[in-house]
């Protein structure tokens, strides 16, 4: 089974609903495009996420209405430092969609998804806990992992796996 | 984990309400789980989770690690299911590289994967029922566990922590009589489910004791996250086995119970549904076991066999290359979920083209599961929380990782 080449051109992507429902509802909003290994991803501009993630779950033919996962990477020294990756999980269609939002590396925030799906709240605490991500709107973005005095956020790059001490 | 100041959370400015601290030492919290319920009387007001105890930054740990010494790190994740987890970042990582497992090994581990199952769910309902107090339960699936373990013991050489699906297969082909011995195993299952339900379902204290308690919608398990059994209990249809078939579950017959009720009892019927139908995947597994090599060919992924060690310089050099500097892998990126004995379980790999993977995250259904526990319990009676606990499965190490 060989490994066929990512497909990154948005242009060969704009038929599949997913993307062409949310170029037809704000074309500015979708950044990039990629489908890799059969899984597709969507780069979404970090002021839309919210209103993106409202219009795939009301959509009545792709029902993306579950939230599975939020996570980040860091890509540090590289900038846009952060990228804040959502699993959004069709229970009716049962398909993944992977979203992305780019978040520069000093001060990075984000619209929560908590207003949507209540259960956002533990996985952007995490996010916000050892990325050092933050949620705007999230109803109680304090750490849930690491104790509450702890400095720094241990998921950066830049933090040794050591730790400091 | 707010065991530093234990306070801001919960604030009791009105007279009759007080906060009570129940964990993290606990015998019904499953694990080092601590709760603050806000009480008012007998009656939960509020509940607030707090986690983070066994939190030991296995994924930080594993973005230092090569590809294949992860493995044994997921192992320690979900410690009731170790194949599981095994299974979901092999699979991440064989999509990353593009790599097609043969047959055998496939049947291989969906067979251990249903075992995994088994287990994990004896674990389950023995503590359950020893929440609500049927101590009897605990040792009758305790005893079969045993047999269990005892059979991942004679396949891996270890009880637990057993990392014996590798990146492109298994780790080595199962000892001779093993397969016999799964049979035997799994042709007297049935009787010891019906036992367990002779104890339970029918008995009227365990029964009133769950029904209609912690009661879950539909909606508010979609939008809690929650997955797996607790989600099939409030009546959502959906099992990643066979709705995203991974390694070879398409080629499998079996339902997937699902009920609409919603309360702890459901999900109870839910789980020991599924307990009769983990063993008849595995039945089908052992019938249908195909003949042929448990590794992928792919040398430079997967390590030679010793005997070709021995005898091939290439093999040798394989061996050495990969122990030393590891394999790498395209660039790119793969989430891999796959149905846990608790929900779903996912793996998120990001590579960066090198031998080590730039990011592990794992999606782990306790984490998700426990926020149902606050809409289960509020309003309800304080002895309520340990049948809530018990019914949504949580692992604290799943949870914290």
């Amino acid at each position: 089974m060989a490994l066929e080449p990512a497909i990154t051109d948005i242009a060969q992507l704009k038929d599949r609903p997913e993307v062409a429902a949310l170029l037809a509802w704000n074309s500015g909003a979708v950044e990039n495009v990629k489908l890799d290994r059969g899984q597709l991803i969507i780069w979404l501009h970090r002021t839309a996420l919210r209103d993106a993630c409202l219009l795939l779950k009301n959509d009545a033919a792709l029902q993306y209405n579950a939230l599975a996962d939020v996570t980040c990477v860091d890509w540090h020294p590289r900038e846009p430092r952060f990228e804040v990756v959502y699993q959004l999980f069709s229970t009716a269609n049962k398909k993944y969609l992977r979203l992305k939002v780019r978040l520069q590396g000093d001060d990075p925030s984000v619209d929560s998804l908590t207003p949507i799906w209540p259960g956002a709240n533990f996985f952007e605490r995490e996010v916000w806990d050892l990325f050092g991500v933050r949620f705007d709107e999230h109803p109680n973005l304090v750490r849930i992992m690491m104790p509450e005095n702890w400095e720094g956020h241990p998921l950066r790059k830049d933090y040794p796996v050591e730790g400091y001490r | 984990m707010a065991h530093m100041t234990p306070t801001p959370v919960l604030d009791s400015t009105q007279d009759q309400t007080m906060v009570l601290n129940m964990g993290p030492q606990h015998p019904s919290t499953h694990g080092v789980l601590r709760l603050l319920l806000e009480v008012d009387g007998e009656t939960i007001v509020r509940i607030m989770p707090d986690i983070g105890y066994l939190h030991t930054g296995i994924e930080k740990t594993c973005e230092a690690k090569f590809y294949q010494q992860v493995v044994p790190m997921t192992d320690r994740i979900d410690y009731l299911c170790p194949m599981t987890n095994n299974l979901a970042y092999c699979l991440a990582v064989e999509k990353l590289l593009g790599l097609e497992i043969p047959p055998r090994a496939q049947w291989i581990r969906v067979l251990l994967n249903e075992l995994t199952r088994i287990n994990s769910h004896l674990v389950w309902l023995g503590t359950h029922a020893m929440d609500i107090g049927a101590m009897t339960v605990f040792l009758y699936c305790f005893r079969e566990r045993e047999d269990v373990l005892r059979l991942f013991e004679a396949v891996s050489g270890q009880r637990m922590m057993t990392s014996y699906f590798r990146i492109g297969g298994l780790a080595l082909e199962p000892p001779l009589g093993w397969l016999d011995r799964v049979k035997k195993f799994l042709v007297r299952f049935p009787d010891n489910i019906d036992e367990y339900e002779s104890l339970l379902t029918d008995n009227p204290i365990f029964v009133n004791r769950l029904k209609d308690v912690a009661y879950l919608s539909a909606e508010d398990a979609i939008a809690l996250c929650a997955t797996g059994p607790t989600l099939r209990a409030s009546g959502v249809d959906v099992d990643l086995r066979r709705d995203q078939p991974y390694t070879g579950y398409e080629n499998f017959k079996f339902n997937v119970p699902v009920s609409k009720v919603g309360d702890v009892y459901a999900r109870y019927l839910v789980r020991v549904a599924e307990l009769r139908e983990s063993q008849k995947i595995a039945t089908q597994a052992l019938e249908g076991m195909p003949e042929g090599p448990v590794k992928a060919d792919a040398p430079k992924v997967v390590l030679p066999d010793r005997e070709k060690m021995k005898t091939q310089m290439e093999a040798l050099i394989y061996h050495f290359k990969i122990v030393t500097e590891g394999f790498t892998v395209p660039e790119g990126e793969v989430y891999m979920p796959i149905e846990s004995p608790r929900g779903e379980m996912g793996y998120y790999v990001v590579s960066d083209g090198t031998a080590k993977p730039y990011r592990v995250h794992m999606r782990s259904p306790s984490f998700a599961n426990l926020q149902s526990l606050r809409k289960m319990c509020e309003g309800r009676l304080i002895a309520d929380v340990v049948a809530a606990i018990g019914s949504i499965d949580i692992v604290l190490g799943d949870c914290d990782r």
